[in-house]
């Protein structure tokens, strides 16, 4: 069956364009048309840039047939997460209280993927403010998965996962804070990547929490991952938690080899909360790689629990201070009418945050008072050190960690809504590896019930070129990636 | 018979540094612009931007710890201050809770002849908030505005010890922690642009009272003297509170200087609770000690170390010594005169007497006096070659200094030059004792006072343009040829 141009991957649309066969304009109008199409159902953008996407291709053309040195991405339609900002185009982080707010400035990445020709189409749907694991939180509306509509796409980057597997873009940027890449490609079938802290600036990610967020590629294949975190890697000095250090090429790790790779599988990740059909669907990955020639071992993790109190006490109380700053004075939401600064400032917030935004500042502030610092902040501060440890000492003997991304399959819409705990529960695997500030990455490992199943591979920090390498391997060998989203639901 | 009180005080400074740029971004530092124009993403706080330290603010944080005695930390990190105020772009601000960058130093003041210790707690490092600008308050006023400007400029925070006992010893520390500021060229140190600000912590106790007693921290204090005029009022007022039986209530307290009262701001039950945890922004500063020697030796000389040289080496008087040094700028000012001009003690009773009279005068700063170190250098040489007096030479320096002219030029342009052309008095000598024949009688006959009427003679009909010596020669001579 021959693809259509946005059902293909980076890699190759990036062949076509080198040989001409195919313009930037062609592949741009192609995914644009399937956003005019799918976009309806899928609900993955909050804005679609159509003219600057065309005017972008025509320039990635005009490189093209200059002969101009173009990399890998030139001429790519690509969607951002709708928490980086983006000079000219509204910013929402699909929040009311940012649903004006247009940046003055380019974030990062956006300037190095400009740099690269990528191709953006569009701005993509997120649990507002990155809190959220469905984007249900959305203040505006909730993205479908496109493997069934019914279902949830996942979050936060639900939008930039479902626009991906949907083929209303080759390839997006999310940002993960507790699993919000990882656990959306996991839903979506996509592949996302969380890559160590500090690999990718967030100089222009509207901050969620500061010391856990980090910006990271959705793609359709693990090469294609290679591809985009390739771009947006590398020092800045705008950020000074970004690593000065040089970035490796990372394509040349995929060898498609696991022969004396050390593969560890931590047994919490298989315990309580985990669908016995995950973690089936896992399981039979894991010995897929050991019949590939890797050297599998059960190993433990002990301070996994701890993982989701520690996470819900440091990322709220960085969230309660990042998010101090939308008052109303300078941009964003502000209430019409207000008796005085005071007044102004709690009208427009309250009526600025979704339910969820508040549940956390309230946590989060809560954390950081006069009087339970100590037994909260400082606490999870140090257990967060101890979570780190284990990694460390995991890592001393193996090269790679192996679990199931999501404990549970695609939920349905408002499955979990109206239980804050249990929504909180589908990021048990992945909230680990930002604590310990360690690279993650989730792919299909099999299908249950036509929904998607997600493996996660973790690494020891700038261990990406491992992990890359494994699940390309994988990939290759299980054939997974070749299966679409595609359905009832496009009729 | 009445209780007898001891006062016990600590101030906390805080110093603009006057770096090119801010302390977290690129925009300016300089002072005025049209609101709102010294600002960028960072400093306005925008979604998504994120906060680089400039290596000049941990730089100078470090100078001027080193020159107040501090321990410099070898790891200090930076911490969020939480509350919400509309000139704080961010609804916090970046400062330095538990690890400072400077801790436990010292500075030596002097009150009434005797000398005194004063710890210091800590220095650390912080930014500046914006400006607001409404009518009345800002809870009753219809609308404020907001000047960004200053936000984000960087500011060292000086804390005391509470070891400070009298309100003139709290204005002696104080005067003596700017000069040393201004001295290290970290910031101007101007009280009244508030580049410098000081807030205090005053209590009042029973003289050999082991406790303390209940603080009051007062603010809004603009110059040295308002300074020790609040305190003064401040520890009166909790002295009297005291003695009626009342209680000190712990709050923060506004100086009025036009009504010369402390008022009530907010008490101790409204205070805020900051929230503080550490910035996770930014990394922590790992301070090589390597860095802090190589600060250490550009640590410019103190003001106390300059005053001794000057006794020592140019054989100034301690009073003098210590005038010069006063300010930083007058020092630099005095010795660059004497690169030109060796003669300290000439040059400094120049500077100290007419120069400072007509500085203090226009209100004016050395460093920006139209009279430079090569202009008075200038005119220093012409009362030594004789073309002007002493006397002449301070209507020199007035012109000079309201008119920015070298010497040379103000002599010429207004005929003040001395006459000092022999051919050219001795006509006027020769008329002088023509008309006075009695008193070349007087002289000839011993009367030596006669020749001083002559003298003077000469000088009113060259409207006191001749050089004395020149004219007391020649009279002598004349006097002698003809007799």
């Amino acid at each position: 069956m021959v693809k259509l141009l946005y059902q293909k991957n980076i890699a190759e649309l990036h062949e076509l364009l080198v040989r001409r066969e195919v313009s930037a304009v062609e592949i741009t109008r192609s995914v644009l048309d399937r956003i005019d199409r799918v976009d309806g159902k899928i609900k993955a953008y909050v804005t679609v840039t159509r003219e600057q996407a065309l005017a972008a291709a025509q320039a990635a053309d005009q490189r093209l047939a200059a002969g101009e040195a173009t990399g890998p991405l030139t001429g790519i339609p690509m969607a951002l997460k709708d928490n980086m900002c983006t000079r000219g185009v509204p910013t929402t982080c699909s929040s009311r209280i940012l649903a004006n707010f247009v940046p003055p400035y380019d974030a990062t990445v956006v300037e190095r993927l400009a740099g690269a020709g990528a191709v953006m189409v569009g701005k993509t749907n997120l649990d507002e403010f990155a809190m959220g694991s469905s984007t249900e939180n959305s203040a505006f509306f909730t993205t479908s998965n496109p493997w069934n509509p019914e279902t949830v796409p996942g979050g936060s980057s639900g939008g930039s996962a479902a626009a991906v597997a949907a083929g209303e873009a080759v390839f997006a940027l999310g940002s993960d804070t507790g699993g919000s890449i990882r656990q959306p490609a996991s839903f979506c079938g996509v592949v996302g990547m969380k890559p160590t802290y500090g690999l990718v600036s967030r100089y222009g990610l509207v901050a969620f929490a500061s010391s856990l967020d980090q910006i990271g590629p959705l793609t359709k294949t693990v090469t294609d991952c290679a591809l985009v975190l390739q771009a947006i890697a590398g020092p800045d000095e705008r950020d000074s938690t970004c690593a000065p250090d040089p970035v490796p090429a990372f394509a040349s790790a995929l060898t498609g080899d696991v022969r004396g790779i050390r593969v560890g599988v931590p047994g919490e990740y298989f315990g309580e909360g985990v669908d016995p059909r995950v973690a089936g669907a896992v399981q039979a990955a894991i010995d897929l790689l050991a019949a590939m020639g890797a050297e599998v071992e059960e190993t433990s993790l002990p301070h996994t629990s701890y993982a989701l109190p520690v996470y819900y006490l440091i990322a709220p109380a960085e969230a309660s201070s990042n998010l101090a700053r939308y008052d109303g004075v300078r941009y964003g939401y502000r209430t019409p009418a207000s008796d005085d600064v005071v007044d102004m400032f709690m009208k427009s917030r309250s009526e600025g945050f979704g339910a969820e935004v508040k549940r956390r500042i309230m946590l989060g502030t809560y954390a950081l008072s006069a009087g339970y610092y100590d037994a909260y902040y400082l606490k999870a501060l140090k257990v967060r050190t101890l979570i780190k440890r284990d990694f460390d000492r995991a890592f001393s003997r193996y090269d790679v960690l192996v679990t199931p991304t999501s404990p549970t399959l695609p939920f349905r819409k408002g499955e979990r809504t109206m239980d804050p705990v249990a929504m909180y529960m589908s990021d048990l695997c992945t909230l680990a590896a930002p604590l310990a500030g360690i690279p993650a990455l989730s792919l299909t490992c099999g299908f249950v019930d036509d929904l998607p199943v997600g493996l996660q591979l973790m690494g020891p920090p700038f261990g990406e070129r491992t992990i890359l390498r494994v699940a390309h391997a994988y990939e290759q060998k299980a054939g997974h990636w070749r299966r679409r989203a595609e359905g009832a639901w496009e009729q | 018979m009445s209780t007898e009180y001891e006062t016990v005080i600590g101030l906390e400074v805080h110093v603009e540094l006057k770096t090119k740029s801010k302390v977290f971004c690129h925009s300016t530092t300089e002072f005025g612009g049209d609101p709102n124009s010294h600002v960028c993403p960072v400093c306005l706080g925008l979604p998504g931007v994120l906060p680089v330290v400039n290596r000049q603010v941990v730089e100078w944080a470090i100078l001027l710890g080193l020159a107040l005695n501090c321990r410099i930390a070898s790891f200090s990190k930076f911490d969020r201050k939480n509350y919400y105020y509309p000139d704080m772009p961010k609804n916090y601000q970046i400062s330095q809770y538990d690890l400072p960058i400077c801790l436990g130093g010292h500075l030596d003041v002097e009150v009434d002849g005797t000398r005194k210790r004063i710890g210091i707690t800590r220095l650390h490092m912080e930014e500046d908030t914006g400006k607001l600008v409404h009518q009345g308050t800002i809870t009753t006023t219809p609308y404020s505005l907001v000047d960004y400007n200053r936000a984000g400029v960087p500011l060292l925070e000086i804390v005391s010890e509470p070891d400070i006992s009298s309100p003139a010893e709290a204005r002696a520390y104080a005067e003596k922690l700017r000069q040393i500021i201004v001295y290290t060229g970290v910031s101007d140190g101007r009280m009244e642009e508030g580049s410098l600000r000081c807030d205090a912590n005053v209590s009042v106790r029973p003289r050999g009272a082991t406790q303390l007693g209940t603080k009051t921290e007062i603010k809004n204090m603009n110059s040295f003297r308002a300074l020790q005029r609040a305190l003064t009022y401040e520890v009166e007022r909790q002295i009297e509170v005291l003695e009626d039986g009342g209680r000190i209530v712990q709050e923060t307290r506004a100086w009025d200087e036009g009504q010369g009262v402390t008022l009530s701001l907010r008490t101790k039950e409204e205070a805020h609770d900051y929230r503080y945890f550490p910035e996770p922004d930014l990394v922590p500063l790992v301070i090589d000690p390597a860095w802090v020697e190589e600060i250490r030796s550009r640590l410019p000389e103190m003001p106390g170390a300059r005053a001794a040289r000057y006794v020592e080496q140019l054989g100034l008087s301690a009073y003098d010594a210590g005038v010069l040094t006063a300010e930083k700028a007058l020092a630099d000012y005095f010795e660059d005169c004497l690169a030109l001009y060796p003669e300290a003690k000439a040059v400094a009773n120049w500077i100290m007497g007419d120069l400072s009279r007509l500085l203090n005068a226009a209100g004016q700063s050395v460093d920006r006096s139209r009279v430079t170190p090569e202009r008075l250098a200038g005119l220093l040489r012409l009362i030594d070659q004789g073309t002007v007096s002493g006397k002449m030479a301070k209507e020199v320096l007035e012109v000079m200094f309201a008119s920015g002219a070298e010497a040379a030029q103000v002599v010429k342009e207004r005929g003040l030059s001395q006459i000092s052309d022999e051919g050219a008095l001795l006509d006027v000598i020769r008329r002088v004792l023509a008309e006075n024949g009695k008193v070349v009688a007087d002289f000839r006959s011993g009367k030596d006072r006669a020749l001083g009427f002559l003298v003077g003679q000469v000088m009113k009909k060259t409207r006191g343009q001749a050089n004395p010596d020149a004219v007391n020669r020649l009279l002598r001579e004349a006097l002698r040829e003809q007799g």
